[in-house]
């Protein structure tokens, strides 16, 4: 049975190729008709999920094998001697599970956006780059190289700059796109170096062989170099990571890449590419656990501050999107800090559940948009859940999964993050955690609040979005509802998705209780705030005006930057100008002065006379004859001239 | 040895000589209204041809015969198929430019079919007469091809130039054989190897360096190159393209087999090596220096080529597998570079009737496809990735540091950064220089299938290498 399933999960390359297919047809054949470019994207992709539910469904079945043993199928790319490269794909319950998430996630947001996109000119265009990230995206969870996953990781990188600027003629888009790719290219940087110092060190890139290479060439690498090595790398690789998913210091971009549309901030900067890092991580797991445990616990320390700040700054915004977009950081230090704290299948189960609720929001909050013609402001809006009843309903969903209340997705990873948090002794980082829930819970209902319930504005004639939008909300939210339950079976999440030896644990009903309890207060002290009004939050922000100026602000982390780029890095940069248009230049000039001045007199050696020619035809035969005669020693002795006349 | 049927080994050869004469007798029989038919004649009957020569690459038997007068090995079959898939394109892209010819349509393809004859021949040669009738064969029919357009006085003059310098080329070559063969009483290449090993003389010496001389003229090796401008200039476009793409690699064929049978030995010792290495060097900086200034497209490409020779000698020097490997892909996606850069040379000059860099001015707007084939083209010969180019020449220059000799490679490194300056300051005319006053060139047929393919190639090779990185290695091991 077995090897039917391997035939399966050969066709895995078929997933990524199936929208970059409808990408080519789009900007080739397509481009002019919206409805035709719009209907070869979302078929694909359509395609690719069934697909991934196949090869999902036979992970499923295949079962311990495939725990085991993953699916890997190489194509030699480049091989030349001391360079091998392959292009593969890599069927694990892992990858099967962030197939099914992407595919899932961009199929809905390519559904949602023919509605919310409708009448944009760039309206194919916009399904093009959909496609196009789908591609990318899948072609970097199926990598069995980092290489490979790295071509992917920078073509994701690209089409998150493409729509990010989606609108061009809008400054700040141009602006928040360049910001973006610039930003995550100082991890990216890091990244690569230390995919050189891993491929001068272990010879390879694949995931497999560098895993065996530390596992059981244990003594030699300790030969090699030491472990010490083994952590910078870590090190290295780990500065993508911060980039791509948004880690302090290199958060600053995720913000400001809410000026993309909705949808694309729902797959993009949400669900998908932003859990890349996290991923990226997971996959090189071994890498990071060999290291010495600086490394993870540097990953735990960081994660989780990142969880705690971006929370904080959620609380004192009020554009609904940059609550959201604060929100996703602060998810995303969650799944980070769970892989510092070795809670390998929390933080696979909390990307996987937070993919369907942030999505779920952010496709709402886009809906809500859609309704109020582009208004964005919190307070601008309210009592909007009578209007658009089946947005609201669903919003409020993904905010009791994303509160961690039970029986909905989110409840069952936090709960499994925060119990390994506490279980392998990391109690400081539990507590972190904690109280991270509990301001999720409030910033999150205090969003809902506001906007679904309140007084309604008179200004607003809000109505309901089209079916093509309720329709992928509904579906979202059904997984966010039912999203966690794969914690239950006995052969559960963490039995097919974890690191090392297996060990079942069942549910810390008490820990759990306690996690509930911090999201039911962050729940109750909106509702009593915003609701019942018993707590004026103006009185209370001007109590504490400093700590608000400080959130409001993000804690001036742009401002710091701006400063150092002003007064540091442009101050640099004048000296090294000075230094390259004299110096550099002058040298450059000088060679390239130097080169075609010979190459001016060198022509002059083509007369265009026959004669010429074989003269110097005749005269290079003797020259050569004799260098070489007058070269070998043991003909040093012979007039080399007399053997001319033969003789010998 | 292994049991085999001369009709099978040499049928691509029967081929081309039968096709070569059918196509002389249509010539002169047929009334010429109705020889519009010649070219898709030879068209097919080369694909043909070349189908059946891939073929006898993957599935052929490896067999000598005559005594090892005549090899039929994989690096002799890859090469054939270099020359046939050359000559193609060749006949593909000339469509238009022979119909423009006065008379002796027929003919022309006939002529192009005996040199590719010859080259054939050399590739197989195992043996030195074989090797020298193959090289006449391919030369005399060039002498005629290049002075082809008898009324225009530049084809004329490099006709003669031709003739003259490649006698004299050929008169040393055959002095060296017969030294050679006055020495060791055989001219098959295992046996002269044998007997001269060891033990080098002032006469081996000398043969040897005639040797080099006779086949050095032939790839264009400084200091005997200095014919390749005016002829390359002076001669019809797809002539050129043939001149400089297949008989510059037919001549490295018989250099290879030569140099790994009996230079190798012992006899040529470090003193050889170190002659070799300075003219490779010499020949990549004078070809990329000299092209620095030129002004006449076919001039540059002239120089840029003997440059490529150069890179191809630091493959021979390596004198493995790999380098030996380098210079069998790199002369392969030398052709298709140079055969689309080529094909833009011979629409230019069928449409504008002159071959001058400044002409190309504004071609962005008037031709864009034309454009970007030639970037593409100059940008592979220069070495940029993703092109093919930067593939050989990495698989080139890294054979040699392999081998030691890394002095060699950086020259190599250096030369080709200068060779991106003249490649893109055409690049830089045809985008940027205004053509007011020029025509539009549209692209039709034949020739426009010629660029497109030549052009994809050169990009798919450069993505993904492996296969014909392969099939060079499979050639290069049946040497060793």
């Amino acid at each position: 049975m077995f090897k039917e399933m391997h035939d399966l999960f050969q066709w895995a390359w078929l997933i990524p190729a199936l929208p970059f297919l409808s990408f080519l047809i789009i900007a080739f054949i397509t481009k002019r008709s919206k409805r035709l470019s719009s209907t070869v994207s979302i078929l694909a992709i359509l395609t690719s999920l069934s697909l991934a539910i196949a090869i999902g469904l036979g992970v499923i079945q295949a079962g311990k094998e495939i725990v085991e043993h993953p699916a890997i199928v190489n194509v030699n790319w480049l091989n030349i001697v001391g360079l091998q490269i392959d292009f593969g794909t890599i069927v694990d319950p892992l990858s099967a599970m962030m197939l099914f998430v992407v595919t899932l996630v961009a199929s809905m947001v390519q559904i949602y956006s023919l509605g919310y996109m409708h009448g944009d000119e760039g309206f194919s265009r916009y399904y093009a780059y959909q496609s196009l990230f789908a591609s990318s995206m899948l072609g970097m969870v199926l990598a069995t190289n980092l290489l490979q996953l790295f071509i992917f990781w920078e073509l994701v990188g690209l089409c998150s700059y493409l729509l990010i600027g989606f609108w061009f003629f809008k400054v700040s888009a141009r602006e928040a796109a360049k910001k973006a790719f610039m930003t995550t290219r100082v991890g990216d940087f890091g990244l690569l170096l230390g995919m050189l110092f891993l491929y001068t060190k272990f010879g390879t890139l694949d995931f497999a062989a560098l895993s065996a290479a530390l596992n059981t060439n244990f003594q030699d690498v300790l030969v090699i170099g030491t472990a010490g090595y083994v952590t910078v790398m870590a090190f290295l690789v780990f500065l993508g990571p911060i980039g791509k998913s948004g880690q302090f210091p290199l958060h600053v971009w995720l913000p400001d890449a809410m000026e993309g549309p909705t949808p694309v901030s729902a797959l993009i900067h949400a669900a998908t590419m932003v859990v890349a890092g996290v991923y990226l991580v997971a996959r090189m797991y071994f890498l990071f656990d060999f290291a010495s445990p600086a490394a993870l616990q540097f990953i735990a320390g960081l994660g989780a501050f990142t969880a705690i700040f971006a929370a904080s700054i959620a609380i004192a915004q009020d554009d609904i999107k940059r609550i959201l977009a604060y929100s996703t950081l602060s998810q995303l230090g969650y799944m980070m800090f769970a892989l510092g704290v070795g809670s390998y299948s929390g933080s696979m189960f909390h990307l996987m559940t937070h993919a369907f609720f942030k999505a779920l929001m952010f496709l709402g909050a886009g809906s809500v948009i859609y309704a109020l013609h582009h208004k964005q402001d919190i307070w601008d809006m309210g009592g909007l859940w009578k209007k658009m009843p089946i947005t609201g309903t669903t919003f409020f969903i993904g905010v009791l999964a994303i509160s961690g209340m039970p029986p909905f997705a989110g409840f069952w990873s936090k709960d499994e993050i925060l119990a390994n948090a506490l279980h392998n002794g990391h109690p400081i980082i539990y507590g972190v955690g904690l109280f991270t829930a509990f301001l999720t819970a409030f910033y999150m209902s205090r969003l809902f609040f506001v906007v679904f319930m309140g007084p309604e504005k008179p200004e607003n004639h809000p109505h309901e979005s089209p079916w093509s939008m309720t329709i992928p909300l509904m579906i979202l939210a059904f997984f966010s509802v039912f999203g966690g339950f794969v914690a239950l079976p006995e052969h559960n999440f963490a039995w097919y998705i974890h690191y090392g030896e297996f060990h079942h644990e069942a549910i810390a009903w008490g820990l759990a209780g306690i996690s509930v309890l911090a999201g039911l207060l962050g729940i109750g002290l909106a509702y009593i705030t915003y609701v019942k009004k018993l707590i004026s939050a103006e009185s209370v922000a001007g109590q504490f005006s400093g700590v608000y100026k400080l959130l409001k602000n993000k804690y001036y982390v742009d401002e710091l930057y701006l400063w150092i780029i002003k007064n540091i890095m442009d101050g640099m940069a004048k000296v090294l100008y000075w230094f390259d248009i004299y110096i550099v230049d002058g040298i450059v000039n000088g060679l390239a002065l130097v080169t075609r001045g010979s190459g001016k007199v060198l022509r002059r050696t083509n007369t265009g006379q026959l004669q010429t020619y074989a003269m110097v035809f005749f005269f290079a035969v003797v020259v050569i004859f004799m260098a070489f005669a007058i070269g070998e020693s043991q003909l040093a002795a012979i007039n080399p001239l007399a053997t001319l006349g033969g003789a010998k | 040895m292994v049991e085999f049927n001369f009709a099978t080994v040499l049928t691509p050869e029967i081929a081309i000589a039968v096709l070569s004469l059918i196509l002389l007798a249509i010539g002169l029989l047929i009334p010429a209204g109705a020889r519009k038919g010649m070219m898709p004649l030879t068209v097919f009957s080369l694909l043909g041809v070349l189908g059946y020569t891939l073929y006898d690459f993957f599935y052929g038997q490896e067999a000598a015969f005559l005594g090892g007068m005549y090899m039929h090995d994989q690096f002799a079959v890859y090469f054939k198929v270099l020359f046939l898939a050359a000559a193609l394109l060749v006949v593909l892209s000339s469509g238009g430019y022979v119909q423009k010819l006065p008379k002796h349509r027929g003919e022309f393809y006939a002529l192009l079919l005996a040199a590719t004859l010859g080259m054939m021949l050399m590739a197989g040669a195992g043996e030195l007469i074989t090797i020298y009738v193959g090289l006449e064969l391919m030369t005399i029919s060039f002498y005629i091809l290049v002075a082809y357009l008898a009324d225009d006085a530049r084809s004329s003059e490099a006709g003669i130039k031709y003739l003259v310098l490649g006698a004299t080329s050929s008169a040393i070559l055959l002095y060296g054989i017969s030294l050679i063969y006055g020495l060791t009483g055989s001219t098959q290449l295992v046996e002269v190897a044998g007997r001269l090993g060891g033990e080098l003389t002032p006469a081996s010496l000398l043969a040897t360096v005639f040797l080099l001389a006779g086949l050095g003229f032939k790839i264009s090796l400084v200091p005997f190159h200095l014919w390749g401008p005016d002829i390359y200039e002076g001669a019809p476009t797809p002539v050129t393209a043939f001149l400089a793409i297949a008989s510059k690699a037919a001549a490295f064929a018989v250099l290879i087999r030569v140099y790994l049978l009996t230079m190798n030995s012992q006899a040529f010792s470090a003193t050889g090596q170190t002659l070799l290495l300075v003219l490779a060097a010499i020949t990549m900086i004078v070809g990329n220096l000299i092209a620095i200034p030129q002004t006449n497209l076919k001039r540059l490409l002239a120089y840029s080529s003997i440059a490529q020779a150069g890179y191809l000698m630091v493959g021979i020097i390596a004198e493995s597998t790999a380098g030996i490997k380098g210079v069998l892909f790199y002369a392969m996606i030398y052709v298709f570079a140079n055969m689309g850069a080529f094909a833009v040379a011979t629409l230019i000059d069928e449409k504008q009737g002159s071959s001058e860099i400044k002409d190309l001015a504004g071609l962005w707007r008037r031709s864009p496809l034309a454009t970007v084939v030639m970037t593409a083209s100059l940008l592979s010969l220069a070495g940029i990735p993703p092109l093919a180019g930067f593939v050989g020449k990495f698989y080139l220059f890294s054979a040699a540091m392999d081998q030691g000799y890394v002095a060699i490679a950086y020259i190599g490194f250096v030369m080709s950064m200068i060779s991106v300056y003249y490649y893109l300051s055409v690049v830089k005319v045809m985008f940027l220089a205004e053509g007011e006053g020029l025509p539009d060139v549209p692209v039709h047929g034949a020739i426009k299938f010629t660029m497109v393919f030549t052009m994809l190639i050169t990009i798919a090779i450069g993505l993904y290498p492996t296969p014909l990185a392969q099939m060079a290695i499979a050639a290069a091991q049946s040497l060793f």
